[in-house]
């Protein structure tokens, strides 16, 4: 280096990014809320790899031979557990957060996939029952729209404890959101910048939540299963205190897990990645006796097949989507570009959920803007997406002699970095090493 | 069993009825008048009855009694443990004795009546119910209550009505503190005449004058951002 650029050179500590937001904190007085996930470097599953099969192990023939995707939710102790026919839900995402074509859009992928999709911090349009085979009721410290014949409607029932975005925090609409049918909805004045609860209002603690998953069992009959969904901040005793609770399913939501709408600090700065928290809520359902009886469901990052077969190698039953699908029906698309220069980003960059302006016209409830998605065209993106990660996770599972999807295991996959192996608890690759296990 | 006039009255004893079986019968029946003996503290008791039958718990009961009451009557005669006739719809729950915590919360619509006592965070998050409390109620009364009316013939503790949306308190003793955003409103002739009434149908005898009325300040509903550039901007246009 010569040294001739020195006055140009960039501060690593005070980056251009830094300096940006000290600005707007200057300016505003209030901290950042976006939407989006964690956008800064984390361990993914990208740095672990498949072994694929060798002398020792056979793999599947690509196109003859059978390699089963399906999974079900609450047998044994639901009336009516839930069938899945791939290991890839849609995660919770209320009506106030997406508009109503955004929500049909993902009953309609999730249908022709054969898979679930989820209710969210609002309660349960009429128009979202209708247009989801298999859908599940969140359960959350708002009790928005929070009715027992909704309650009654639905095929799985998820008590939402935390958020991989925001673990420790409740959900957040902004006022420019809340049109009269959201107000009307959440029990709400129009308008105003929602903050909703973080606890739940009638439970505490892990004993309190035994109790009320008892009493939800009670007002459907036991005919629909339970789930708990956690953000990842502590996995193993959240994971135990839920599967102690009842739980048909655990849902692990890792940190970098999208929001409609949280403050940037809590995004960027709560939680553990989501390789980390797998291995630990397995360890807590091995612990128990309860891996693979009670279900596990993986969320917070997840975007390709690869994505997906690695969390089940780890031990995962499903994954829950919740960016990957959006931007499957048209976030952030390219041909929307001019629009995002309008609003001082660029496509691919901008996360804006909470602001209403999406020019995809998904998470807005302005009329004009939400009119631009075709659900019934959004739909079919969304069942295409669904099955191209399907296809490879079954690549991935034949490559490495299994049968099916839920056969990949720990001993398929070697680590990239120490510390994905140290987090993954897989090995370093080339090396029989596992950082902190001896 | 249940021939469908509510003169008629069906006995369950919980020490040979199990809890689901319990549910079951007052989910399956349509109209007529239950009587659960024994409930022991057993919890999530006449929790999601929807037609109108009246359910009468003769003992203390453990959480969520009547909880998700759609429709109905259910008196618990004894004490109630957390969470009684949280989320209610519509009907009327009634506790002769006192209620521990969350005591009604989300509740949406109907009428639940606390003759003793009721804990912390009575009508939490409420939505639409009444809550009508004959003693005390604890800290942080209706956290963040929605809409509804909640009344205290007795002292209100700590933090009333802390981050208060749309709800109504009527309070006749003493309150501790209010809670973030919560402040005492005028007491209009028409609140006097809605306090009547829930206390009629409460049937409680109290003197709606000698209550106060608090509500949201209204404070919290938005937040309150700077525009130091924008306004810097303007200055110079
Ligand atoms: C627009 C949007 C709205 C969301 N709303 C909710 C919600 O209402 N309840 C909830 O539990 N999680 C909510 N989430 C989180 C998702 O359920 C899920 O945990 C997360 O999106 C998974 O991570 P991913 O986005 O990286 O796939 C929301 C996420 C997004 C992107």
């Amino acid at each position: 280096m010569t040294g001739e650029n020195w006055h140009q050179r960039e501060s690593y500590t005070f980056d251009r990014n830094v300096i940006a937001e000290i600005h707007r904190a200057a300016n505003t007085g209030i901290y950042r809320i976006r939407g989006f996930g964690a956008k800064r470097r984390l361990p993914t599953f990208d740095d672990l790899v498949f072994l694929g099969a060798s002398m020792s192990r056979y793999p599947l023939e690509g196109y003859r031979e059978d390699c089963g995707t399906d999974v079900i939710i609450g047998e044994g102790r639901a009336e009516r557990p839930v069938h899945l026919d791939i290991p890839i839900t849609i995660a919770g995402m209320s009506f106030g957060s997406l508009s109503a074509q955004a929500k049909e859009a993902l009953g309609r992928g999730a249908n022709a996939a054969g898979t679930s999709t989820t209710t969210g911090d609002g309660g349960m349009t009429p128009e979202e029952r209708g247009h989801s085979k298999t859908l599940v009721y969140q359960y959350l410290p708002s009790r928005y729209g929070m009715n027992p014949d909704d309650i009654r409607k639905a095929d799985a029932i998820e008590v939402v404890v935390g958020q991989g975005a925001k673990p420790g925090g409740g959900g957040m609409l902004l006022g420019q959101k809340i049109t009269e049918r959201v107000a009307e909805m959440r029990t709400l004045p129009e308008g105003i910048d929602q903050r909703s609860a973080c606890r739940h209002p009638d439970w505490t603690g892990p004993d309190d939540l035994e109790i009320k998953i008892l009493e939800l069992r009670e007002i459907v009959g036991w005919q629909v299963p339970v789930y708990v969904k956690i953000g990842a901040a502590r996995p193993f005793y959240d994971t135990a205190l839920a599967v102690k609770a009842g739980a048909d399913a655990v849902v692990v939501d890792g940190m970098q897990g999208g929001t409609a709408a949280t403050q940037d600090v809590f995004i960027e700065h709560v939680g553990i990645p989501t390789i980390a928290a797998v291995p630990e809520a397995v360890r807590a359902m091995k612990e128990l006796g309860a891996h693979r009886d009670v279900k596990l469901i993986v969320a917070g990052g997840i975007r390709t097949g690869a994505d997906v077969a690695k969390a089940l190698a780890l031990g995962a039953d499903a994954v829950s989507l919740g960016t990957a699908a959006l931007i499957a029906i048209g976030d952030n698309s390219p041909s929307l570009e001019d629009q995002y220069q309008a609003l001082g980003t660029t496509a691919g960059c901008w996360e804006d959920y909470q602001d209403g302006t999406d020019p995809a016209g998904i998470t807005t409830q302005d009329p004009e803007l939400s009119a631009r998605l075709d659900p019934v065209v959004a739909g079919r993106r969304l069942a295409n997406y669904l099955q191209v990660l399907t296809l490879e996770v079954q690549t991935l599972a034949r490559a490495n002699g299994k049968s099916h999807v839920h056969n990949l295991e720990p001993d398929d996959l070697a680590a990239l970095t120490v510390e994905a192996a140290a987090m993954a608890k897989v090995p370093l690759a080339g090396t029989s090493w596992i950082p902190g296990m001896g | 069993m249940n021939d469908g006039t509510s003169a008629t009255v069906t006995e369950i004893d919980m020490r040979n009825t199990s809890l689901r079986d319990l549910n079951r019968q007052l989910h399956e029946a349509t109209s007529g008048h239950f009587v659960v003996t024994n409930p022991r503290g057993a919890h999530a008791v006449a929790a999601g009855i929807d037609s109108d039958i009246v359910v009468e718990l003769r003992g203390s009961v453990g959480y969520y009694a009547a909880g998700m009451l759609q429709r109905g009557t259910v008196i618990v005669d004894g004490n109630a443990g957390t969470g009684v006739a949280e989320n209610m719809m519509s009907g009327v729950a009634r506790v002769t004795g006192s209620a521990t915590m969350s005591a009604g919360a989300t509740g949406c619509g109907g009428l639940l009546v606390i003759e003793g006592g009721a804990g912390a965070r009575c009508g939490i998050s409420m939505k639409g119910l009444d809550i009508v409390v004959g003693g005390d109620i604890g800290h942080m009364g209706a956290f963040m209550a929605q809409a509804g009316n909640l009344v205290v013939l007795g002292d209100a503790d700590h933090h009333l009505g802390d981050s208060i949306y749309e709800a109504d308190l009527f309070v006749r003793g003493d309150v501790a503190s209010l809670g973030a955003d919560c402040e005492e409103k005028e007491m209009s002739a028409e609140d006097v005449d809605l306090l009547t009434q829930l206390l009629e149908r409460a049937q409680m005898t109290a003197d709606p004058g000698d209550f106060r009325h608090f509500g949201s300040a209204r404070q919290l509903y938005n937040f309150h951002p700077d525009d130091i550039n924008s306004e810097v901007a303007e200055a110079r246009s």
